[in-house]
C-alpha cells in the first residue's frame, strides 16, 4: 500500500519559495497567476494490511517527523 | 564549569564552540549523536551549529530523534542549562524545547556576514552580563533563520520575558536580515534554562577576528 503525503505552510505563514516562483512565473508572462504555494510531497511504501491502519500510521508519522505542525499543515492520500 | 556540546553528522561548529568555552576556562567534552548519555556534572549543553543530516526533511527534524537528544531533553528537564546555536537552535524548535520554528530566509538567500544585535532579555543565565539595550556585532550563517511564531505565542514570549535578541543595525535600530517575526534574533523557554538564537557567538571570540562580543554573551553561562 502506497501512501502520498503533501506537506505545505500553513495559511497564513509567508510562503517565500512560493512568492518567488510567482514573480518568476509573472515574468515570464504568465499573468493569469493568483498564488502559488511551493510544498513537498513525501510517497510511502507500505506494509499496512488496510487503509484505515495506513492511515494511522502515516498521521502519527506527519505529526512526529513529516510535518513540523508550528509552520505547516499535511494531506494524507492512500493510494493501493 | 563543565560544557557538553553535541555532534551530529553534519556539524561544523562544534571545535569553534569548544575553543570558545575553554578561552573562558571551562572543560569541554564533544559528544557524538549515538550516545544516550551526557557526562554526569555537566553544567551545559552545547547544541552546536552546522548541517546536522544535511537539513534534509528540514533543519534540525531528524537530528531531534538522535539518541544523544533524549539525554539533552532529560537534562532540561532536570531544569539543566541547554544553548543550541543555529542549527542548534533549529534542533531545539524542533525538538518542541523551544517555541517557534525557523523558516527559510524570506529573500531566499544564505546569509553570512556580522550584524549587530540587541539585548531584549536580560533577566536570564545567557545575557545577565549584558544590559537591556546592549548592542552587539555577531556573526550570522544560515539559510533557515527566519524566526516564526503565531500572533498568540509571540505575545507569550513578551509576557515571560523570553525574547532574548532583536537584529539591529549599528545604532540599535530594527534591521531584519531573513524576515523573522518582529526581527527576533534569539529567544528561552518559559524557564529560562534553554536558550537559543540564530548568530554565533562563539566565532565572536577575538576582536582581531571582527569581533570579541560573544565573550560577554557566553560568560553569562559562568555566573552563578
Amino acid at each position: 500500500m502506497k501512501a502520498i503525503v503533501n506537506v505545505f505552510l500553513k495559511q497564513g505563514v509567508l510562503d517565500s519559495q512560493g512568492k518567488a516562483v510567482h514573480h518568476a512565473l509573472n515574468s515570464l508572462k504568465f499573468d493569469g497567476v493568483n498564488d502559488v504555494r511551493v510544498g513537498k510531497q513525501i510517497v510511502l511504501d507500505l506494509t499496512a494490511a488496510d487503509e484505515a491502519s495506513a492511515k494511522a500510521e502515516v498521521t502519527e508519522m506527519c505529526e512526529s517527523l513529516l510535518a513540523n505542525t508550528v509552520i505547516e499543515d499535511y494531506v494524507i492520500e492512500i493510494v493501493s | 564549569m563543565k560544557v557538553s556540546i553535541i555532534q551530529f553528522p553534519g556539524t561544523n561548529c562544534e571545535y569553534d564552540t569548544q575553543y570558545a568555552f575553554e578561552k573562558l576556562g571551562a572543560t569541554t567534552e564533544i559528544v557524538w549523536h549515538k550516545e544516550t548519555s551526557i557526562a554526569g556534572g555537566t553544567d551545559l549543553v552545547v547544541v552546536a551549529g552546522g548541517f546536522s543530516y544535511g537539513d534534509y526533511l528540514r533543519s534540525g527534524a531528524i537530528a531531534r530523534f538522535s539518541p544523544v537528544m533524549q539525554a539533552v531533553e532529560a537534562h532540561a528537564a532536570r531544569g539543566g542549562k541547554v544553548l543550541g546555536i543555529c542549527n542548534g537552535f533549529q534542533v531545539l524548535t524542533e525538538s518542541r524545547l523551544l517555541p517557534g520554528a525557523l523558516k527559510r530566509n524570506e529573500h531566499l538567500h544564505f546569509i553570512s556576514r556580522h550584524h549587530h544585535l540587541k539585548v531584549v532579555g536580560n533577566e536570564n543565565t545567557f545575557l545577565q552580563k549584558l544590559n537591556k539595550g546592549d548592542v552587539v556585532n555577531i556573526p550570522i550563517a544560515h539559510h533557515d533563520g527566519n524566526y516564526y511564531i503565531d500572533p498568540d505565542g509571540l505575545k507569550a514570549l513578551y509576557d515571560n520575558d523570553q525574547v532574548l535578541l532583536h537584529y539591529c543595525d549599528s545604532k540599535g535600530n530594527v534591521s531584519n536580515p531573513n524576515g523573522s517575526v518582529d526581527a527576533i534574533a534569539g529567544v528561552c523557554n518559559a524557564a529560562k534554562n534553554v536558550f537559543g538564537l540564530m548568530p554565533h557567538p562563539e566565532r565572536a571570540m577575538e576582536a582581531i577576528l571582527g569581533s570579541a562580543d560573544g565573550k560577554a554573551m557566553l560568560e553569562g553561562f559562568f555566573a552563578s
